[in-house]
């Protein structure tokens, strides 16, 4: 359990690590939805490091919030394209 | 030694971060938004739902293993469309598409001023032009 634990681990780092190559995207890059499309996917990365915590350091409580968080994650999204646009149909 | 259910784990953890990185290159090296939108939809979400398999795999009690795969469901459900939308309402608000014309025929964009610095004849320039971007 302790080579599994130590890999999810690494693993969670790595994640964090690409989440802050990403945010380069979200302060740079030109239009509104450039910003969201990187923020997007800094919340499925933080999705998948609370997964990742709790199945490494066997709390699962950390998995209810890995639940919520995609669902917020998806809801802010397509809230912001939604407002970004004047009439409002974009789904 | 290593057992199977070890190495399932290493390797799924290996292959979500290897895709996971891949959204990131997209991310920041793809001239358009639209082919950001395209990595960022397709590789994160592949990325994401490799890495919560090896997640599933590793918590080996059954309502744990139960939320994990409603997480990669949920995952393969509204990643792509949340990207969609977005790029949906990019196409709403007019931005062109990057085509080969935008492309700078002299070497990297970074290096010509007169691109970087926009047009002022053009408001939408700085969103429309394909040379402005990073």
């Amino acid at each position: 359990m302790s080579l599994v634990a130590d890999a999810l681990l690494t693993a969670a780092a790595g994640f964090m690590l690409i989440s802050i190559v990403v945010l380069y995207r979200a302060v740079k890059g030109p239009t509104m939805q450039d910003r969201v499309i990187a923020v997007n996917v800094v919340g499925s990365n933080t999705v998948v490091v609370a997964a990742l915590f709790a199945a490494a350091t066997d709390t699962p409580g950390a998995l209810d919030i890995a639940l919520v968080y995609a669902l917020l994650n998806f809801l802010m999204s397509i809230a912001i394209s939604k407002f970004t646009v004047e009439r409002g149909g974009v789904l | 030694m290593v057992t199977v259910t070890e190495a399932v784990v290493i390797a799924l953890l290996f292959g979500g971060l290897f895709f996971a990185f891949v959204a990131a290159v997209g991310l920041i090296r793809l001239p358009d938004l639209y082919t950001r939108a395209h990595s960022a939809s397709k590789s994160d979400t592949l990325g994401a739902v490799l890495t919560l398999g090896a997640a599933a795999i590793a918590l080996d009690t059954g309502v744990d293993t139960l939320k994990l795969v409603l997480l990669i469901v949920f995952m393969f459900i509204t990643n792509p469309t949340a990207a969609h939308a977005i790029a949906r309402a990019a196409a709403d608000q007019g931005i062109e598409p990057w085509t080969a014309d935008d492309a700078d025929p002299d070497g990297p964009a970074d290096g010509d001023p007169a691109d970087a610095g926009g047009d002022p004849d053009d408001p939408d320039g700085a969103v429309a032009d394909g040379g402005d971007r990073r």
